[in-house]
């Protein structure tokens, strides 16, 4: 028995790593045999940590698998250690990885070497929406108005709050600044869930929050959504205040500037590992998808339901990759060789 | 005077120590550019100043050791016998970490806990054994079971033979 | 009073008997949460958050909350015993917890920094249950000016305490500030100092420097005068308690103080590591006894520990009623909050009674039970001290091992915590502070960011500092500190003069 365990322990990432499983392994439904690592190149508490532990919740609370989910954070290096933790862990089944923009922006902007296609495309969970917010005290009732305003008062005068620096919200920031000819102050904060305080406290004059973030003030009325920067508006149109839902909310195109942007939460292996893992996983996150605690939470959070896998997930991400390169270019965010 | 390393070379070791590391700071700051922009300081800025301080004070430092050296004579930082005990736990603490490498930590912590019991504190080797194990299992239990936080198994995994 | 009837209300939606062993469950888990270092409250929060998943959210916010009143409270156990804080927010209270183990008054320690923690939290209750709405928009009105005013204020109510040579405790100091800013730099999103090395991405840790430097460094200090760990007479009964009591009134100015740097650190997210180091630098300047503070004072365990309670609990009210984590566990409940769908903010006061007043009264009841809890365990863990250092040095070894490594699952930071117990048996034989370089390391990296988003917004014009009452008081206040070494003597000068 022991010897058994050992040895198809120590051999099957051997032969994963050599691709050999492919044409070898047997039609057997593939298990995770210990724990599940689940890494979140993020800290405690922010999105992807959130999803990841309702990720956690579900399968432990619906018994979707036997072996436990254990979450582990490693935020290090705007998330570059985790990403490095799953490049180096070839082969290894037992290692799953949540993603947001950093996938891309990371190694851009700092150069450390790992890229998406050192890991496994497993599936996209979901896409989160972006939305410019401004405080419910100024008079800006459309995004024209409030471009024009900033326009208006000149270069460096209105000052837009994000999170992090070189990261999407400032990504997002260039691209308004690029479409509408105007310039903002830019003020990195550490989390989401601060620089909507912030902008409740008038410290800046605008930001690009996700939904989740931002939700609370809305309904308390101190923030006003102004447009989405997806390419379609949010289906959800249960009323979320008094008088508007998320489906209320025009897109940015609508209301007249040329641009769109999601980010992806999505999962991603080590290189190397059998199919029939992916497979496995692949399943685990459909029946999660299924639960009505998945349900509410993507509409409480106005996410964009797109799931993907295999080929065509690969493809997009790789779209998202190019686009990514494309704007940090332009807004000079590369890292210097 | 009992013999070991006199207060002095300690005090210039350390302070060297300190000014090899405010060189460095000072170095790599410069590389990420410690200017002022137009709107505030750059990534080095502060790092910059602080690796500067550093070497300063360590210089400063430098100076009182020689200063203070013809006044107060020789007096000890640790005397040999000390550093021996220093030692005795630093080693085996080293020992033991590098040994989580290989054998994880449940196993190498049992291994550390009880021979540190037999061969410094002399006990007997049942009642060293016994609470090795005990700290290690307890240790198990809390985070394996209860918190599901995984701890290091090594590289060569002796606990997967009961099936973790 | 609609506030005592809304929290009447409150208990009688938590006082059921499976809310009640939730309760004590959670307290005891924090408390071993608390214990371990490394593994701290907002970690063992999110470990444990997906386990209340499956209860309904009130039940799950009292488990959750109570895990960290519990850590709130454990944490000062280790600092006081083995001079190893299990929180980051414990650290102020080695100063003068661990001297206090070491001269055989561990019982005395222990029970003035729990009683102190109970007192800090009750009153930041108190403000939390009346005054909840008016004091959280007080929160609003800090920017990133205001939060390094803060910070500043830290730093200068601290500064120029030590009796160490000034050029070390520049060096120390410093030291710490470079230690940490490596890692990824939030206003530029560039990497700093980590040249090309995996372990040096996610910086230095706070608690991985002090769990090796305060820890490790003094088990090899106490190896080094021969076993001298063993048999530190500690009494062990529980008279100790009472006694120790009768002498708590006294410190009535340094409780109120620390209260009140408490309560607004937590309010303002600043968080309880600023609050226990500013209220022991206050308490050390203001106590007639303030010279002795650090050979084992019962004031200096008792300020540190009223402000770090008080600061974590009323973390909790921006929280509820805004949505802005005032401390990193707050983060995590918040997260916890979100998953059972429940939004934080100003409507959840309004839209879910049950659910806030439930919490509130059991931050009431969580709170008594962690003091009870932990009071009765006070002989045990004086008793612990009577364990031959031959055995209990192996196991404190392996635990702070352990909780380096829970820190960021990482094993580099094990042996980087080794690397800072010599550093701090060096440091400490050489007269080197550590607590200047502690405070550097855990707030250098926030103060200076917050520092640089300012002069983004003011395109680098310094005089932001004093652009409205609140952040130019704060300011002012801090130089005020900061020179008031100079100030005193100018003002005995003077006086003798006159004479």
């Amino acid at each position: 028995m022991g010897i058994q365990r050992v040895f198809t322990r120590s051999l099957l990432p051997l032969v994963a790593a050599f691709g050999l499983v492919a044409a070898s392994a047997p039609a057997a439904a593939w298990e995770p045999s210990k724990p599940v690592e689940f890494i979140i190149p993020a800290g405690t508490g922010g999105g992807a940590d959130q999803m990841a532990r309702l990720i956690q919740g579900i399968v432990a609370k619906h018994n979707l698998m036997k072996q436990p989910i254990v979450p582990v954070n490693k935020s290090g290096g705007a998330g570059a250690e985790g990403f490095l933790d799953v490049k180096s862990s070839k082969g290894d089944a037992h290692k799953i990885i949540i993603t947001l923009s950093n996938l891309f922006t990371t190694p851009l902007a700092t150069g450390v070497p790992f890229n998406w296609k050192d890991l496994t495309p497993v599936a996209m969970l979901s896409l989160d929406n972006f939305v410019l917010w401004v405080n419910a005290d100024d008079p800006y009732k459309t995004p024209k108005e409030y471009l024009d305003a900033v326009k208006k008062a000149g270069a460096n005068a209105y000052k837009m709050g994000g999170t992090g620096s070189k990261q999407e919200d400032q990504i997002i920031t260039v691209a308004i600044e690029k479409a509408a000819g105007v310039k903002f102050i830019y003020i990195p904060y550490k989390g989401g869930g601060a620089v909507a305080t912030q902008l409740v406290g008038k410290h800046v004059n605008s930001t690009v929050n996700n939904p989740i973030e931002a939700v609370a003030q809305w309904r308390a009325g101190k923030l006003r959504p102004l447009c989405v920067f997806d390419s379609q508006r949010m289906p959800y149109k249960n009323k979320v205040t008094d008088t508007m839902s998320w489906y209320d909310i025009p897109t940015c195109k609508e209301a007249g500037i040329p641009m769109d942007y999601v980010m992806l939460r999505g999962i991603f292996m080590p290189a190397g590992v059998p199919p029939e893992a992916v497979n496995f996983y692949i399943d685990l996150f459909n029946k999660v998808r299924a639960t009505p605690e998945w349900k509410k939470f993507m509409e409480d959070g106005a996410f964009n339901q797109s799931f993907m896998i295999g080929k065509e997930y690969a493809d997009w991400v790789a779209k998202a990759e190019t686009l990514h390169r494309d704007l940090m270019k332009e807004a000079g965010f590369l890292a210097k060789p | 005077m009992e013999p070991g390393i006199s207060q002095r070379s300690a005090e210039l070791v350390v302070a060297a120590l300190t000014l090899a590391l405010g060189l460095t700071v000072v170095l790599a700051s410069y590389r990420l550019g410690a200017g002022w922009a137009s709107d505030g300081p750059q990534a080095g800025y502060f790092p910059f100043y602080t690796g500067l301080l550093i070497c300063i004070g360590s210089v400063a430092n430098i100076v009182m050791a020689l200063l203070r050296a013809g006044r107060e004579g020789r007096v000890l930082f640790v005397s040999w016998v000390s550093l021996r005990r220093v030692s005795t736990v630093l080693i085996p603490a080293a020992l033991f970490i590098g040994a989580i490498h290989f054998v994880g930590i449940y196993v190498s912590a049992f291994f550390y806990i009880a021979s540190f019991m037999i061969l410094l504190g002399r006990y007997p080797v049942w009642k060293s054994v016994s609470v090795g194990l005990g700290v290690s299992v307890v240790l198990f239990f809390m985070f394996e079971v209860w918190f599901k936080v995984l701890l290091p198994k090594g590289a060569y995994n002796i606990l997967s033979y009961f099936g973790h | 009073m609609e506030e005592l009837n809304s929290l009447m209300h409150g208990f009688s939606v938590i006082l059921t008997p499976y809310n009640l062993v939730l309760m004590f469950v959670g307290v005891f888990l924090g408390i071993i949460v608390g214990v371990l270092p490394g593994l701290g409250g907002a970690n063992g929060v999110a470990i444990l958050l997906p386990l209340t998943f499956a209860m309904p959210p009130t039940s799950g916010i009292v488990m959750l909350s109570c895990i960290y009143w519990g850590a709130l409270f454990g944490g000062a156990i280790t600092s006081i015993l083995f001079n190893i804080p299990g929180e980051p927010w414990s650290v102020a209270t080695t100063f003068d917890g661990y001297p206090m183990a070491q001269q055989g008054k561990a019982g005395e320690a222990l029970t003035a920094s729990f009683t102190a923690s109970f007192f800090g939290a009750l009153v930041a209750i108190i403000m939390i249950t009346f005054v909840a709405p008016a004091v959280a928009n007080f929160a609003l009105r800090f920017g990133p000016p205001e939060f390094f005013a803060v910070y500043f204020l830290t730093f200068c109510s601290f500064i120029g305490m030590g009796k160490e040579p000034p050029f070390k405790i520049l060096v120390a100091m410093m030291i710490g500030f470079a230690l940490a800013a490596v890692g990824i730099d939030i206003v530029t999103g560039q990497l700093r100092m980590t040249f090309g090395f995996t372990e040096l991405l996610r910086g230095f840790n706070f608690l991985i420097a002090v769990i090796g430097l305060f820890g490790i460094g003094e088990i090899l200090l106490s190896m080094e005068e021969g076993l001298s760990f063993t048999g530190k007479t500690a009494k062990i009964n529980m008279k100790i308690v009472l006694e120790t009591w009768k002498k708590l009134p006294r410190f009535w100015g340094t409780a109120l103080r620390s209260t009140v740097i408490g309560c607004w650190l937590g309010i303002t997210p600043g968080g309880a590591t600023p609050a226990s180091f500013m209220a022991y630098g206050i308490a050390k300047r203001t106590s007639k006894d303030g010279a002795k503070f650090g050979t084992g004072q019962l004031e200096g365990v008792v300020a540190p520990e009223i402000a770090n309670n008080s600061a974590g609990t009323s973390a909790l009210l921006p929280m509820l009623a805004l949505g802005i984590p005032g401390s990193p566990t707050a983060a995590v409940l918040l997260g916890g909050l979100l998953i059972w769908g429940l939004q934080p903010g100003p409507l959840l006061f309004v839209e879910q009674k049950d659910f806030v007043w439930g919490l509130i009264a059991s931050m009431y009841l969580g709170n008594l039970a962690a003091l009870i809890l932990v009071l009765t365990c006070v002989p045990f863990f004086a008793a612990i001290l009577k364990v031959p250092f031959s055995i209990i040095a192996p196991v404190i070894v392996v635990i702070c091992a352990v909780g380096a490594f829970t820190v960021s699952n990482a094993m580099g930071d094990v042996w980087m915590m080794l690397m800072f117990g010599v550093v701090g048996y060096a440091f400490k034989k050489l007269d080197y502070p550590m607590a200047p370089m502690v405070l550097a390391l855990v707030l250098g990296d926030q103060a200076e960011s917050a520092f640089r988003q300012s002069m983004l917004m003011s395109q680098g014009d310094m005089r932001i500092f004093f652009s409205n009452t609140l952040v130019g008081s704060i300011t002012a206040l801090a130089l005020f500190a900061l020179f008031w070494p100079l100030i005193a003597m100018g003002i005995r000068r003077m006086r003798s003069a006159a004479a």
